[in-house]
């Protein structure tokens, strides 16, 4: 499994445009994350993928051949903090709840909806933390879950930030100069 | 100054440099055909959208400009995407301009509506809608710098009919290119480049992998320093022909599947593969777990998507063919591989033998006496486009280019029906040069109403069809790997001269090597379109041949005594 961050333009068809690439190059996507980042011209995408480190190469390399793409990077090797968040719609009756409760409180999760024969619990946190929960919680019965996909963000100062503005695009600018 | 949609286009166009444009008008593009018959633009009016877009491919290759392509919404525009992936996978830039229907209407199944942008995600080295006057001419800037910019490849510019309509402010200054700004990545570090150094120098058997990137980056002076610097030998792929002159003795010849035996043995037995320009096709290294296993490879290469794609390489330099090359050049300590280089020329030796040109003249036409006597009679100096399969193999062995951008033809797709279309475009991009088509009578047939193109536009263009009366090439593998059966491949074809005729076209038909040389002669005498039907042996082979997936060292030898027996006595 391999995660890479990419910085796109925030418009529509550049999602179709990465899922295609990735279509394309055979590579399966097990989650693709993506919103606005502080510059809200730009989106950030966070996708894992189902490859080995060759095609992870391929695949980051072929995404900023995309105009759309800003930068993409293999951050598979360097120190990550990974998040992934999920809202799980359990049973719950009046004996097995405490349970519940217990369980709830060991995950750092929270309950964010009861009714009478179900609760929402809410948990974030890393993908095997997730599966961990999820795991304690089916006896129970699962009746719903949704989940966000994992979010990648490289530790401490190991920045990745999308490119300056002004300075590339005079540069590209001046090779369209160029080319006429 | 307030201009229609289209009259911004056609303005656009004439001020990106554009002479030409190759198209089929309908209801959607109508305004903008209408806005060019008022502007300085020359419109070629083709037979079918897929040859409006070789033509602006065989323009692009022929001329290292851009070539534009033109046509309405629906049916016009799905027409164009075997030319649009045709030059995707060769790298070529073109840009092609399609009419949509009404941005109002869109997405609601309108008459001739069909998702084009979506169609050629793909293939495509970028593409957009425009639906709003104001920003074509902006949008069309981009397509031309993204077109030509970095790797080229081809950029497709859908514009709804109502921007075409709508009126807007031109103002040329204002619609400068506004690209998404990119990461500038450093190319290669320092230690990759000193390792690439060390390699260079301390080889005892080097060969070059010379290919198209040569002659995209317009290297072929610093790639002839850096040969020279080195005195090492080229190998070229298909795409790569006339990045390095054929008579130079530097020159091998043509390495991969069909390529020369001597050239892929010496592959084989490099200890360095200087890769620039090329990206390890499965048509040139064949089964990659036996390829020139002694040898270090260094990858010369602007797109960082090729780097260990097929082929793991010890050193990358990514980047401009010409900017690595001058850097490379100084640092280069002569090294004379003598003794390599002569080994080489006895790798040849053996295969000089079963070259059918050395031969006896059995009476019988071969394609390979065809593209040879048409080589010495053009004095190796004509453009020549090919089309795809046994002829195009059989040109890239016989006819040798000493010139950058005279042999246009169609690799990565592999397109059959490719060259009488790029022909066209490649004689408005060279007008001068004496233009040849060498086209089997497979691929001949699926373009072939574009003879029309030709006689409207009174261009003169030579036409020599290498008939064998069968898909060739496709035979060819029928006979060694499926036991002879012949599924679908012999093929009726009409008589082709009188054909010509009724396009009004000079037509001739040769059967016997002995007319060769006079019809070639007197087709070149004309001012006129000649079409020259050669018939030749019906089931020859193109030799050397490494089948798919073998290894590059297995290859099938044409055998001693060739003369297999025409079917058909024409």
């Amino acid at each position: 499994m391999q995660t890479l961050v990419a910085y796109v333009e925030n418009k529509p068809g550049v999602l179709n445009r990465v899922a295609s690439l990735a279509r394309r190059l055979a590579i399966n996507i097990d989650s693709l994350t993506v919103g606005p980042t502080e510059n809200e011209e730009i989106a950030r995408m966070t996708i894992v993928a189902h490859t080995d480190e060759k095609g992870a190469h391929r695949l980051e390399a072929s995404l900023e051949k995309l105009v759309d793409v800003l930068l993409a990077e293999n951050i598979s090797t360097r120190a990550l903090l990974e998040r992934d968040l999920a809202l799980i719609k359990v049973s719950a009756d009046q004996q097995n709840r405490p349970h519940l409760m217990e369980l709830i409180k060991v995950f750092r999760a929270r309950v964010v909806d009861v009714a009478p024969d179900s609760l929402i619990i809410e948990v974030s946190g890393t993908v095997d933390k997730i599966d961990g929960l999820l795991e304690v919680l089916r006896p129970f019965g699962v009746l719903e879950m949704a989940r966000t996909g994992r979010i990648s963000m490289t530790r401490g100062g190991d920045l990745l930030q999308p490119p300056g503005q002004q300075p590339t695009r005079s540069e590209l600018e001046s090779i369209g100069s160029k080319v006429e | 100054m307030k201009l229609t949609g289209a009259e911004i286009l056609c303005e656009s166009l004439t001020r990106l440099g554009v002479r030409e444009i190759f198209g089929y008008p309908g209801g959607a593009i109508l305004p903008v055909y209408d806005a060019l018959g008022k502007s300085k633009l020359h419109h070629v009016l083709v037979r079918h959208e897929q040859g409006a877009t070789h033509m602006a491919d065989g323009y692009a290759r022929a001329s290292g400009g851009i070539g534009v392509a033109m046509a309405t919404s629906g049916p016009g525009a799905t027409n164009m995407v075997t030319g649009i992936a045709t030059a995707m996978l060769d790298s070529s830039p073109v840009v092609c301009i399609t009419g949509q229907v009404s941005s109002k209407v869109l997405g609601s199944d309108a008459f001739q509506e069909i998702d084009i942008t979506g169609i050629t995600m793909p293939i495509t080295k970028h593409n957009v809608v425009v639906t709003r006057a104001e920003d074509i001419a902006r949008t069309v800037r981009e397509a031309f710098l993204i077109a030509k910019s970095g790797r080229p490849g081809p950029v497709l510019v859908d514009i709804t009919k109502d921007a075409q309509q709508a009126s807007a402010e031109f103002d040329w200054e204002a619609s400068a290119p506004k690209l998404p700004p990119k990461r500038i990545r450093n190319n290669h570090d320092q230690a990759e480049f000193d390792r690439a150094i060390e390699m260079l120098n301390t080889a005892k058997r080097p060969i070059i992998l010379a290919g198209h990137g040569i002659m995209v980056s317009g290297a072929m002076r610093v790639f002839e320093e850096f040969v020279r610097a080195g005195n090492y030998p080229v190998a070229m792929t298909l795409l790569g022909i006339g990045c390095f002159p054929a008579n130079d003795p530097l020159n091998l010849g043509m390495m991969g599947m069909h390529g020369e035996a001597w050239v892929n043995n010496a592959i084989q037995e490099a200890d360095l593969l200087i890769a620039v320009g090329m990206r390890f096709d499965d048509r040139v290294t064949g089964d990659l777990r036996t390829y020139a296993k002694s040898a270090r490879k260094i990858h010369i290469e602007i797109d960082r998507a090729e780097i260990n794609k097929n082929v793991k390489v010890d050193a990358a330099l990514v980047g401009d063919a010409r900017e690595v090359l001058e850097r490379l050049t100084p640092h280069i300590e002569t090294r004379e591989h003598t003794s390599w280089i002569r080994h080489i020329s006895e790798l040849k030796g053996d295969s000089a033998v079963r070259d059918i040109q050395s031969l006896p003249d059995s009476g019988h036409l071969y394609a390979a006496h065809v593209i040879n006597d048409l080589w010495k009679e053009t004095h190796g100096e004509a453009i020549i486009v090919t089309d795809v399969g046994q002829h195009q193999m059989w040109e890239a062995q016989y006819y040798h280019h000493n010139r950058p951008r005279t042999l246009i033809t169609s690799g990565g797709l592999g397109t059959m029906g490719f060259a009488l279309p790029a022909a066209i475009g490649v004689k408005f991009a060279k007008p001068d040069a004496e233009v040849w088509v060498v086209v089997g009578d497979g691929g001949f047939q699926m373009t072939m109403s574009e003879l029309a193109t030709i006689v409207q536009e009174k261009i003169n263009i030579k036409i020599a069809i290498i008939n064998n009366g069968y898909l060739g090439m496709v035979r060819q593998w029928q006979e060694f790997f499926y036991d002879k059966r012949y599924v679908a491949t012999p093929l009726v074809a009409p008589d082709f001269a009188a054909l010509a005729n009724a396009f009004g076209i000079r037509g001739e038909c040769i059967t016997k090597r002995a007319e060769v040389v006079p019809t070639i002669r007197s087709a070149r005498e004309s001012a006129e379109t000649v079409l020259i039907d050669f018939r030749v042996e019906q089931e020859d082979s193109v030799y050397p041949m490494v089948a798919a997936g073998a290894s590059l060292s297995d290859m099938i030898r044409r055998p001693n005594n060739p003369l297999v027996e025409t079917a058909n006595e024409p």
